[in-house]
């Protein structure tokens, strides 16, 4: 390794000197506040590292990580919702203490390290290494709760289906290389183009990675685990899996689909389609039945990352900055939905049901306005950074002229509406016992939560008002890119039909 | 900069008003009527400034506009842009806007602060939507308006005011979507044919559309106005809406969400899609001849007044489609009358069924009866609303629809004999609301509070306005006359 390849690897150096640091500080003397401190004092500094290493992307480290723009530029995206998710969990385990909840802040920066390893990946072999470090900690995560039923179950279901996902992952691989004899994403689409290429045994194994990267992103018919995980998990941990898991698992899918132009592939596009349609139907109509705040964001998030399909397939430059800013929105909406959730619940005892959000508003005016403008972000009304990314999104589609996609998304989003706006009327309504069970009236070590929460409404609504703010990240994402494809997606783009 | 004022002072009005509600409601109460005026007198003055550039009329039709980049990279800007169409909107909006905080004033106890933010806040989106020249800021603009009104109805409505406000909510998004990817299909299709990425309505009047093409754009642009005008069927929405709404929230709507949809066809749908719009309007015209009937005849059904007074909005907007598809200048003017004059004499009614409400608590016809005993001038006031509503000559609501039938005669006789029909069952629906409200025997024993002097200010100043409307509206069609004339050479192929 070159002085080079060090300085472009900085960024996942320091996470994993993060974990170790933390580990070692527990092991000298165990402290809640030492620490998240740690933790979140690490992280920023990976995020540091970033502008340190941004000078020489792109850079090949070993055939297997590739730091470029992107990698970057999603790095930089994990490592603001990790260190939110800190913080969020500093508040929420501080409210008890029992749970010895120190080796948490170990497992978010390994699962951390995990994410970031996914979106740098070049190779199949890193590919797999950093989905399986994210998964076995975020094992860890889910059932952190060790004491409380649900958690664990929780736990034990995420760990049967993701194995069972990762070996389709891994037989999908395993069938790829076979056919092709090369495991880097580069070269896929050279040896695919080789004469004497059995494409059947190639699309089986296509699909078969994509069963694997399907069941992270929760994507129908791979989302049965997402409810169940998202209600059993400590509200904090929740949010870590419906953001920054998924928010590395399709930069990767991104990035694999176009480095590997395996994106040419009609019938693969046809696929997409139809799991997005199904992704964004299932999501929004299965949340209309739901009647737990939790499990409304776990459907609602399948939906979202239906959304982001469509802006995948639409291809183009467009679409690269759609997904890129529905991404900051989703994050930071989603975070900021279990953000409000964590503040209202303790460990053990997380506020889902709705019927306990009734009235809430005249009760706390402030946590309920920084909810309803969560779920006016998720309906993607304006004034929040939602709908600039719905308008963005739509505008791939539109682009692209996948009518079919967009117009699916227009009536889901109306379908969507229906169960945001319940979450809004309960707030809202009047009820007669105007204390509901299980809210504590005065949590402790609340600062970071409100911080945490009001930092992330206050970007929604800013970038919701001037959405051209987010064209600073853009242009460190995409200036230094030059010839650089995996940005670029420009590679493949339907040939725009006459209208 | 004026127009961006216009705005700025509802939206910054907003929030002090819900600030300052924390330490004094009735301090929230003036906040907004002192914003409201406020924006009265600018648009006041900048008629009075401009009336005779106006009538002098020119190819310039703007008589203030804004140009700021907002999005460069998108081609989104922040264009405001006034004409005399946007000028006469606006001033109703404004006007209705004093009325409406105004007749809420003992009406509204509970969260005073947050209903007017709201209230201060859906004006800002409506005056957004009639300044707007630049398709994503409109269509901004125009999603604006929606949550504020979702929580007017939601939280200070009636009964059954939920599930009014998420029908409400759920029929404006899903159209608004509709439109949104019209907007979207517009701007990919210019840049097709132009190589400019633009949401500019005047660079994107003259795109070249195929016809096809160009009738499914409109579609999506044409869903979102009919909904909000309402176009019958699909009007579905706002019986319910206009019943559960508090009494602002009806003015509101009647008054100036439904004209947001009239104006959107006479800004949008026509200019931008002269051809498929050509194409398209007998079916339009003959939905607006239905509504019509349609309209006056559910009205005459109601035994509840508010919902009574909802129909006859139905019935009403129904001229207003009626007279922009026909697009020639007397049915145009005639439109633009009826929205206008609509405005007035439908709000009136709406904060006359507000009062008596507050007074009675029931807005039952049969519960009715016999209220001119006790309360003359309020009665009065019915009467004079009720006539003005059913077209009486002399009052600005005959102006307008007399126009229209003129107007759709010369291009559709068969659809104006229908409206007309309308006109005679509009007789029946209001000389009904007047008989079994105020007069017959007062049987229920009312005995009520007459009109206080606030609200006497509120009904003489828009019984006033009518009677102007009705005998000299001259000033009105000057106004117009110039962005009259910029509509209709951009629409030349039209006829």
């Amino acid at each position: 390794m070159t002085s080079d390849d060090l300085t472009a690897f900085l960024p996942l150096l320091a996470i994993a000197a993060t974990a170790i640091v933390v580990m070692l500080a527990i092991a000298v003397r165990r402290s809640h506040a030492v620490a998240a401190a740690l933790t979140a004092i690490g992280l920023a500094a990976a995020f540091a590292c970033l502008f340190i290493a941004a000078p020489h992307a792109p850079h090949n480290v070993t055939p297997l990580i590739r730091i470029d723009s992107s990698a970057l530029f999603y790095i930089g995206l994990i490592l603001a919702g990790s260190i939110a998710v800190v913080f969020l969990s500093y508040g929420y385990f501080k409210r008890n203490e029992e749970a010895r909840p120190e080796e948490l802040y170990i497992l978010i920066a390994i699962a951390a390290l995990g994410s970031a390893t996914l979106v740098s990946a070049n190779h199949f072999a890193s590919l797999f290494l950093g989905l399986e470090i994210l998964s076995v900690s975020l094992y860890g995560l889910v059932a952190y709760e060790r004491d409380l039923k649900a958690s664990v179950e929780a736990g034990v279901k995420y760990l049967v289906l993701a194995a069972a996902s990762a070996s389709f992952l891994l037989f999908g691989m395993a069938l790829v290389y076979f056919e092709l004899g090369t495991m880097e994403f580069g070269e896929i689409a050279a040896a695919a183009a080789r004469p004497g290429v059995a494409l059947s045994v190639l699309a089986v194994g296509v699909v078969l990675v994509l069963v694997g990267i399907g069941f992270k992103l929760a994507l129908v018919p791979f989302h049965m685990w997402t409810p169940d995980v998202y209600e059993g998990a400590p509200a904090p941990v929740t949010a870590f899996v419906a953001t920054v898991s998924k928010g590395a698992m399709f930069a990767l899918l991104l990035r694999y689909f176009n480095q590997s132009g395996t994106r040419n592939n009609s019938p693969l596009l046809l696929v997409f389609s139809i799991i997005a349609v199904a992704s964004m139907f299932a999501g929004n109509l299965l949340a209309l039945l739901q009647n737990n705040v939790k499990r409304i964001l776990a459907y609602s998030s399948i939906a979202h990352l239906g959304y982001l399909i469509v802006a995948f397939e639409a291809g183009g430059d467009i679409a690269g900055f759609a997904v890129s800013f529905y991404l900051v929105a989703y994050f930071a909406t989603m975070l900021g939905a279990f953000g409000v959730v964590t503040m209202l619940s303790t460990p053990g005892n997380d506020l889902g049901d709705l019927a306990s959000y009734r009235g809430l508003f005249w009760r706390r005016p402030v946590i309920a306005g920084v909810l309803t403008a969560m779920m006016l972000s998720l309906a993607g009304i304006p004034l929040t950074a939602g709908f600039v990314g719905k308008f963005y999104v739509v505008a791939a589609g539109a682009s692209a002229l996948l009518w079919l996609l967009v117009f699916s998304l227009v009536i889901t989003s109306a379908i969507g509406l229906f169960y945001y706006l319940r979450v809004i009327v309960a707030l809202y309504s009047h009820t007669e016992e105007l204390v509901a069970p299980g809210i504590p009236m005065e949590p402790r070590g609340a600062w970071s939560l409100t911080w945490t929460v009001g930092v992330l409404t206050a970007a929604i609504v800013a970038i919701g008002c001037y959405a051209s703010a987010k064209f600073g990240f853009r242009r460190m994402a995409s200036s230094k890119s030059g010839s650089d494809a995996a940005y670029c997606l420009s590679s493949w783009r339907p040939k725009p039909r006459q209208l | 900069m004026i127009l961006a004022w216009l705005i700025i002072v509802l939206l910054a009005a907003g929030i002090l008003a819900a600030v300052a509600a924390g330490w004094n409601p009735t301090l929230a109460r003036w906040i907004s009527l002192v914003a409201t005026v406020l924006d009265l007198a600018l648009i006041v003055s900048l008629w009075i400034r401009h009336a005779g550039q106006i009538t002098l009329g020119g190819s310039n039709p703007w008589i203030e506009q804004i140009d700021w980049t907002w999005i460069p990279e998108f081609g989104i800007h922040f264009h405001l842009a006034l004409d005399g169409l946007s000028l006469l909107l606006l001033a109703l909006t404004f006007f209705l806007g004093v009325l409406s905080v105004l007749c809420s004033w003992t009406e509204i106890t509970e969260s005073v602060g947050f209903f007017h933010l709201n209230l201060l806040w859906i004006l800002a989106g409506i005056t957004g939507v009639f300044l707007a020249l630049d398709l994503f800021l409109f269509y901004f603009a125009w999603e604006l308006m929606l949550v504020p009104m979702y929580f007017l109805i939601a939280l200070w409505g009636h009964e059954r005011r939920i599930y009014a406000a998420i029908k409400f909510f759920l029929f404006t998004q899903l159209s608004g979507l509709l439109m949104l990817v019209a907007i979207l299909a517009l701007y990919f299709v210019h840049h097709q044919s132009t190589g400019t990425y633009t949401f500019d309505y005047e660079q994107l009047l003259h795109t070249p559309l195929s016809s096809r093409a160009g009738l499914w754009i409109m579609l999506g642009f044409f869903a979102a106005f009919a909904v909000k005008l309402p176009l019958f069927p699909l009007h579905t929405w706002l019986p319910d809406a206009h019943t559960e709404a508090p009494t602002a929230g009806s003015v509101i709507l009647a008054g100036l969400l439904l004209k947001t949809g009239a104006y959107g066809m006479i800004r949008f749908v026509v200019p931008l899609f002269p051809d498929a719009a050509r194409e398209f309007a007998p079916v339009a015209m003959i939905l607006g001849a239905a509504g019509i009937i349609y309209g006056a005849v559910l009205a005459f059904g109601q035994s509840d007044l508010k919902r009574l007074v909802a129909y006859t909005s139905v019935s009403h907007l129904g001229f207003v489609v009626l007279g922009v598809f026909s697009w020639n200048e007397l049915a145009l003017q005639g439109a633009l009358m009826t929205m206008l004059c609509h405005g007035v004499s439908t709000g009136a009614l709406f904060i006359l069924t507000g009062a008596l409400q507050e007074r009675i608590h029931t807005r039952d016809l049969g519960r009715m009866g016999g209220l001119w005993t006790t309360a003359p001038s309020l009665s009065g006031a019915g009467l004079y609303f009720a006539l003005a509503s059913l077209g009486l000559p002399g009052l600005g609501d005959f102006i307008g629809e007399f126009l229209v039938l003129l107007g759709t005669y010369r291009a559709h006789p068969i659809l104006a004999i229908v409206a007309a029909i309308g006109v005679l069952a509009a007789t029946f629906y209001a000389l009904r609301l007047v008989q079994r409200a105020f007069q017959g025997p007062n049987t229920n024993a009312w005995a009520i509070r007459d009109l206080v002097p606030r609200e006497g200010l509120i009904i003489a100043l828009m019984a006033a306005s009518l009677l102007w409307l009705g005998l000299y509206p001259r000033p009105i069609f000057s106004t117009f006359s110039p962005a009259l004339h910029a509509l209709e050479t951009a629409v030349q192929s039209y006829r």
